[in-house]
């Protein structure tokens, strides 16, 4: 009968529990293997020395102390960004509005610059801009939530479409703020007396963004964690049935977590203009918004993960440029090893979840990443 | 083998799930014409050991034989090419399509479907066992009943010779629960082999012929249902001997606590779910609530717990303390809590709406008291506290109390939501479908806590769907009929025959009230 007994090549079932080195383990193992599949798609696409090209990328995030603090920078806005989008996908509230909310933000940020600049000494000027630009961010996350609370509107598209509005409400006004006429973008704001700008600190230009997320992170992890709102925020996110069981008013909690969320991202759009871009355009958050959701999913909603996982978006991103620029390659090289590396990782959340057993070695299951 | 041929024989047949041994080295042998009975408490493996058969999981070791040959059974496909289906307890059925339409899906055809000899087919199966089905109905506008004699169908179609039913009876009134059992011994004279898991041991003692008992995975013996009883059963399924009566204390100075007048309660299609119903719960007391399932039982609960808008009626609260009337009506859980009236519920959906099925002990406890406390931040030491202890005295089987309520068995769950509902002392508790799922030890585990309530001085609205424990537990019955108030009969002297027309009938027919 042997011979007709088929068993399965491979089956799959799901694991109870994984200790969390083996968790790290599968993940490091993705990694390897990530670099080695680039590696392989490097030589045979560009004929390129692999480890040049990895060399490069280090290079372009790590290469000189002005890249890492651009870098950290970088590293700083997105993971505002994530930070900011994060209760609300806890909530299972599908904000893919943070594009939206941070150009929000970096209009009335750039608005009170440009309109106030003469008007008050620039402490209170860089006061009203951070209030300002809280409240445009806390405005737009709210719009949806409410018509979501009110009418149970889809979240997605509205938030979506929110950005578009955004979008063209800054092209509308960079057309009426544009400097000189006819150049069609505003330049730097008041580069000359520097009102509104965020000051250095310690003769540097983004140690101050980078201690603000820093605040942030703790904050938020904090706050998920450990308070009244964080909880009903996950008792939301889990079971909306629950939540109404136990007394708590979802329409108040979706209201004020996207209130929150937008706050935020309005913060970040704050800090693009007064800390470090001192101009506005319609690219100026650089699909951030988007690119938050992965970083915020990647990271599990954790705040202290998503120090990780922006950290790794924006290395591959620099490492990416840079190696665009070092051989000559097209840009969108750099992107097709950075999707690769995020399959890898992606892929890696599977076989922590899931067990494969391999025909012939029955009861002991061989296992293997990816 | 005294001339019974083997449909099925299941040898040293091993599963595990992570590091839960599902089934140990099991051996089970199915017989044709014969309807044999599969019992066990929950989380023993008989759900497991089936899936296996009808290609849901793959066993980890051990051989399956069907009619003496080897097999690898490795998707329900393969299942059903050996001529074995399985019912499950959820059923599997597309709203939108009629039977028919149901019955043949995922099954090869031609391009052009000829739905009129599928149709015709259907009737023949159903004639010769005697089912009542129309192959044009839409799923969606069928009774629970009728979506399972689809089910059935749909098996017997494709040509089943083993058929497994995962708790049949659970959904059925006592009236389709004989029709399906006319259905079930019609194929076993057909020579069909039955297998069925239940937990009902008077359903066992009716119907099957032979019962196997699985406990913690492992085998533990068959035999001949007329050679044994339900406490051999019993001690069998559980590892000891278990008392099978429910107890029931005499209400001890009964008072009005929850007075229910002309409540009127829509749902969210605007249909009228409970339709001008009345009634007083009284302190001490166990008021059941019988219906088939669908007839107003969730809506009623619910408008009473606040989580329901009622259209009409009122719904008045006495408070035992003071005598004080509160209005619940237009209430939401939040303003109830706040009223001070100590209210707890133990929802039907355990996981939907009970508790959080990702998170863990301690934070499902505090659900009910995360808002205590002035502060922005929440208290954890109490709900951990109070994990504890629930854990403890009410013997919840649980690796932590860091562990997912998810992982639970159902009987645990059930345990750690009950805890927490009566740790906050209520004054009112209402219980849907509290023991549904529950192996027996769990059950009666349930029993003893609401009897306890009812001690305290609880007024318990106890929903139920086994008429044999409503007429066991309750002090009175209260029977609701499409929304109705059909009947409302003490729970002493009540027969089954009664209550169960009462369910199908307003009033009962031509019973007297």
């Amino acid at each position: 009968m042997n011979e007709k007994t088929r068993v399965p090549l491979v089956h799959i079932s799901r694991r109870q529990s994984l200790p969390w080195y083996r968790a790290w383990a599968i993940r490091a193992a993705a990694i390897v293997l990530a670099l080695l599949a680039c590696a392989v798609i490097t030589t045979l696409l560009t004929g390129e020395n692999p480890i040049a090209v990895y060399g490069a990328m280090i290079e372009g995030a790590f290469g000189t102390s002005r890249r890492i603090w651009v870098l950290l920078q970088n590293v700083a806005i997105l993971l505002c960004v994530s930070l900011a989008v994060t209760p609300a996908f806890k909530m299972r509230f599908w904000n893919i509005g943070g594009e939206g909310q941070i150009m929000a933000g970096c209009l009335a940020t750039a608005a009170c610059m440009i309109t106030l600049r003469d008007v008050m000494p620039n402490w209170l000027l860089i006061v009203t801009m951070f209030v300002s630009s809280l409240l445009a961010g806390a405005i737009w996350g709210l719009i949806p939530a409410f018509f979501k609370a009110k009418w149970n509107t889809n979240e997605t598209l509205f938030t979506l479409m929110m950005n578009y509005v955004a979008t063209q409400l800054v092209a509308f006004f960079i057309i009426i703020w544009e400097s000189p006429k006819g150049s069609g973008n505003v330049g730097i704001i008041n580069q000359s007396t520097q009102a509104g700008w965020l000051p250095y600190i310690g003769g540097n230009r983004y140690l101050l963004n980078i201690l603000v997320v820093a605040l942030l992170t703790v904050g938020m992890y904090i706050y998920l964690k450990y308070t009244k709102h964080g909880y009903e925020i996950a008792v939301v996110g889990e079971s909306e049935r629950t939540a109404r069981y136990v007394g708590i008013k979802v329409e108040r909690v979706i209201m004020r977590t996207m209130l929150i969320s937008g706050a935020i991202c309005g913060l970040a759009g704050f800090l693009l203009v007064a800390g470090t871009d001192h101009t506005i355009t319609t690219t100026i958050s650089a699909s951030r918004g988007f690119t938050a959701v992965m970083v915020s999913w990647l990271a599990k909603f954790s705040p202290i993960f998503m120090v990780l996982t922006s950290f790794l978006i924006e290395f591959l991103s620099r490492g990416a440029s840079e190696i665009a620029t070092q051989f000559g390659l097209n840009h969108a090289f750099g992107d097709i090893l950075t999707g690769v590396i995020l399959f890898f990782i992606i892929g890696s959340e599977f076989f922590i979840t899931y067990k494969l057993h391999f025909r012939g070695h029955s009861g002991k299951a061989a296992e293997k990443n990816v | 083998m005294d001339g019974k041929t083997a449909a099925v024989q299941m040898r040293d047949i091993t599963k595990s799930f992570g590091s839960v041994l599902a089934n140990d080295r099991v051996w089970l042998d199915i017989y044709k014409g014969e309807i044999l009975a599969l019992l066990g408490e929950n989380g023993s493996g008989k759900t497991t050991l089936m899936n296996m058969l009808a290609g849901i999981y793959f066993p980890d070791a051990g051989q399956i034989y069907v009619d003496g040959r080897e097999v690898v059974i490795r998707s329900p496909r393969d299942a059903f090419g050996l001529g074995i289906g399985m019912i499950h307890q959820h059923f599997k059925l597309v709203d939108v399509l009629t039977a028919a339409e149901n019955i043949i899906l995922g099954l090869p055809g031609k391009e052009r479907l000829d739905i009129k000899a599928v149709a015709a087919r259907v009737r023949e199966i159903s004639e010769k066992y005697g089912f009542e089905i129309d192959p044009m109905q839409k799923v969606y506008d069928m009774s629970v009943s009728q979506k399972q004699t689809v089910e059935i169908v749909k098996v017997l179609y494709r040509g089943a010779d083993i058929l497994i039913l995962d708790e049949p009876t659970a959904v059925l009134t006592p009236q389709e629960t004989d029709r399906l059992f006319a259905v079930l011994r019609s194929m076993r004279a057909d020579g069909k082999a039955i297998v069925i898991i239940t937990h009902k041991l008077h359903e066992v003692e009716e119907l099957s012929d032979r019962v196997a008992i699985l406990r913690r995975g492992h085998f533990v013996g068959d035999m001949p249902t007329k050679k044994t009883n339900a406490a051999e059963m019993t001690s069998m399924m559980v590892g000891h001997p278990v008392e099978l009566n429910i107890k029931r204390p005499e209400p001890k100075n009964p008072q009005p606590r929850l007075e229910v007048k002309h409540l009127t309660v829509k749902d969210a299609e605007g249909v009228t779910k409970i339709d001008d119903v009345s009634f007083t719960a009284y302190s001490g007391e166990v008021l059941g609530v019988a219906g088939i399932s669908g007839s107003g039982q969730k809506e009623l609960l619910e408008a009473i717990a606040g989580l329901h808008r009622a259209e009409g009626g009122s719904i008045t609260y006495i408070d035992p303390e003071t005598g004080k009337e509160e209005e619940l009506v237009g209430k939401d859980p939040r303003d109830i809590s706040d009223m001070g009236v100590a209210l707890s519920f133990v929802p039907e959906d355990r996981l939907g709406m009970g508790l959080v099925g990702d998170m863990d002990l301690s934070d499902n406890m505090m659900l009910r008291s995360f808002r205590r406390g002035r502060g922005f931040f929440t208290d954890r030491k109490s709900p951990h506290k109070l994990a504890e202890r629930v854990v403890e005295e009410l013997g919840v089987n649980t690796p932590s109390i860091e562990t997912p309520v998810r992982r639970l068995s159902g009987g645990n769950v059930q345990k750690v939501l009950v805890g927490r509902e009566i740790s906050s002392a209520p004054t009112v508790l209402l219980t849907a479908y509290a023991v549904r799922g529950l192996d027996i030890n769990s059950s009666y585990t349930i029993y003893d806590l609401i009897n306890k309530q009812k001690e305290r001085g609880v007024a318990v609205v106890y929903v139920g769907e086994d008429l044999d424990v409503l007429l066991e537990l309750c002090d009175r019955i209260l029977v609701l009929c499409g929304g109705k108030v059909s009947g409302l009969v003490p729970g002493r002297g009540a027969t089954k025959r009664r209550v169960g027309l009462m369910m199908t009938k307003l009033g009962g027919g031509a019973d007297d009230e």
